[in-house]
């Protein structure tokens, strides 16, 4: 069977950018991957994230997004950790 | 529906030009609430703050904040939210949330609600910066993976 890599971009937020070392970047991953395989990619990447991912919430494509979706060649995926608006 | 300002912003937050922007005749009430940058937070003294956002949902949310009002406080003439990003001083102001109403319990009501949905809901984060020259982020609250408020 052949692989098929599709590309995402990926936002890292506040905390969550100082521990990726960047605010974003483009990630690849096989077709079907899942959010919760970029997390798991993210977090061997850059291994500073691994600590926040209880309080980190994903979002797709600017949406508030469970780990269990499913990505599609283009989407942004943002880490978004606790929120401290106001 | 005609275009209207952006909810977030970097420039100074004038509370005159979000009040301007409700005056209603069937309102008897209007509420204003701000939030300006404290000169002491959670690592002590605080020079001033940073605020960023992730622009587009933190706008969506907002937006959402104004509908939720007109949702359960139908009798709501006008509301208006603004929050400021970049780098602010002690006592800039950092949000506004303007409502106005035709009575007085509705519009504290509706702006209390709007004010801690923003901060639950908002994709906005901040840290002090303090006289010695450290930036800490200020302890947020994780999003909700499901609203569970009263929607």
């Amino acid at each position: 069977m052949v692989s098929v890599a599709i590309r995402v971009k990926v936002l890292y937020f506040a905390q969550a950018r100082e521990a990726a070392g960047t605010g974003k970047e483009e990630v690849s991953l096989s077709e079907g991957s899942r959010v919760s395989d970029l997390v798991a990619a993210s977090g061997k990447a850059h291994p500073g994230l691994q600590a926040m991912s209880r309080v980190v919430r994903l979002a797709v494509n600017a949406e508030v997004s469970g780990e269990g979706r499913v990505l599609e060649e283009g989407d942004t995926v943002a880490f978004l950790p606790p929120v401290a608006g106001g | 529906m005609a275009p209207r300002a952006s909810r977030l912003t970097r420039r100074r937050i004038d509370p005159a030009r979000v009040l301007d922007s409700l005056s209603d005749p069937g309102a008897g009430a209007l509420v204003l609430f701000l939030g300006t940058v404290r000169d002491t937070g959670e690592a002590g003294a605080v020079e001033g703050m940073e605020y960023e956002a992730y622009g587009e949902m933190a706008e969506r949310a907002l937006a959402r904040v104004e509908e939720r009002v007109r949702r359960l406080w139908p009798g709501v003439k006008g509301v208006r939210v603004v929050h400021r990003v970049g780098r602010l001083a002690v006592g800039d102001v950092s949000v506004a949330v303007a409502v106005s109403a035709p009575h007085r319990a509705e519009a504290f009501e509706a702006c209390r609600d709007a004010i801690e949905t923003i901060k639950e809901e908002a994709t906005i984060w901040k840290r002090e910066r303090t006289p010695d020259g450290r930036s800490v982020w200020v302890e947020g609250r994780s999003l909700e993976r499901r609203r569970r408020r009263r929607a």
